[in-house]
């Protein structure tokens, strides 16, 4: 499957969760696929996705949805520890497994020979949801925080242009929304 | 009132109530009181950086945000700070313990804690230098409002005489 795809399925089995979303052309391809109020696109600070998601799953009480990256996550493994320790109900960290840093040109990550979502069944995350097919979230969404979905997509990118809103205006309308 | 009490004190009237933490010798017993208090969410974090975007999370969903850190760690998050905070105007209260100043021990602590006042200058980031306690009690909501106010991460620089 590739991202894009996945983006899609997922962004048409949400409702008004509340989505971060992970720098580069993972936002890219969901602003594409679908605007709206309840996505933070993330246009910096790689790694901070997961981060983010959590303090916000932390502050209030909507489901919150984190689109990660297998090159995001890596560079920010101690937030597994720190989900777990914390223990949100409302959060669901989905990992984007492309094994590639997709957005810089496709190099490879470690996740080609590290299988991402063991560490985080050795972290102690009790739900953990992997998909190399159909991203069917209906399980996922049912089940209780924090959950660990850990799905295979292909390396590439999608064409698509880069998001035209100014990141105070992505920050604003999120808030807004929330409110 | 004590350091630690004037901060603990000093971050309630300010409203704070999120704080993401990591260690050090002179913050422990802030830490300790921010843990027992049921107002305020408190989080220890692996890794500044971390907790940093920790916050910003918290801040989108209507916290009120503090980080209870070593100046070290202001090192590992240098592109937090500018790609996520500078970049999406967010505020942030961020209680530096300034490890390498005038009184430290610690030989290896001098060159972060020299190069701390200027990464902050360059980061645009307003900074506080509280020398007592009743200083650092009144700084800590002016150093919110700021940060509130001006959409940027603001700072206290607690220096080794401070405590």
């Amino acid at each position: 499957m590739k991202r894009i795809d996945a983006i899609k399925r997922i962004s048409e089995q949400l409702e008004d969760e509340p989505v971060i979303s992970n720098i580069g052309f993972p936002s890219r391809e969901l602003y594409a696929v679908k605007d709206s109020p309840t996505h933070f696109y993330m246009l910096g600070s790689m790694g901070m996705a997961s981060s983010i998601g959590l303090g916000l799953a932390l502050a209030q009480e909507r489901k919150v949805v984190a689109l990660d990256g297998d090159g995001s996550l890596l560079m920010n493994l101690g937030s597994l520890v720190t989900i777990y320790n914390q223990n949100p109900e409302n959060f669901i960290l989905i990992l984007l497994d492309n094994e590639c840093y997709g957005s810089t040109g496709s190099q490879c990550t470690y996740a080609s020979t590290v299988n991402l979502s063991r560490i985080a069944e050795a972290v102690g995350f009790k739900n953990i949801f992997s998909f190399k097919g159909d991203l069917d979230l209906t399980e996922v969404l049912k089940a209780e925080g924090p959950v660990f979905v850990h799905a295979k997509v292909e390396p590439g990118n999608a064409d698509v242009p880069v998001i035209d809103m100014e990141p105070e205006e992505i920050k604003e309308r999120f808030m807004e929304n929330l409110k | 009132m004590d350091s630690s009490d004037a901060i603990y004190q000093g971050l309630k009237k300010a409203g704070i109530d999120f704080v993401v933490s990591l260690p050090c010798v002179n913050l422990g017993k802030i830490i300790e009181m921010v843990d027992c208090d049921e107002e305020i969410t408190h989080v220890p974090v692996t890794r500044e950086e971390e907790g940093f975007g920790i916050c910003a999370g918290a801040y989108l969903g209507g916290k009120k945000t503090a980080i209870l850190m070593q100046n070290s760690g202001l090192g590992n998050s240098v592109n937090v700070l500018a790609s996520l905070y500078k970049l999406y105007k967010l505020p942030i209260l961020m209680v530096m313990s300034h490890r390498g100043t005038e009184g430290e021990f610690m030989s290896a602590q001098i060159p972060m804690g020299e190069a701390t006042p200027g990464v902050l200058d360059t980061l645009e980031i307003a900074y506080f230098l509280p020398k007592t306690p009743e200083d650092a009690y009144k700084a800590l909501s002016e150093a919110w409002l700021l940060s509130e106010m001006g959409g940027s991460p603001t700072a206290m620089l607690l220096e080794i005489g401070f405590w």
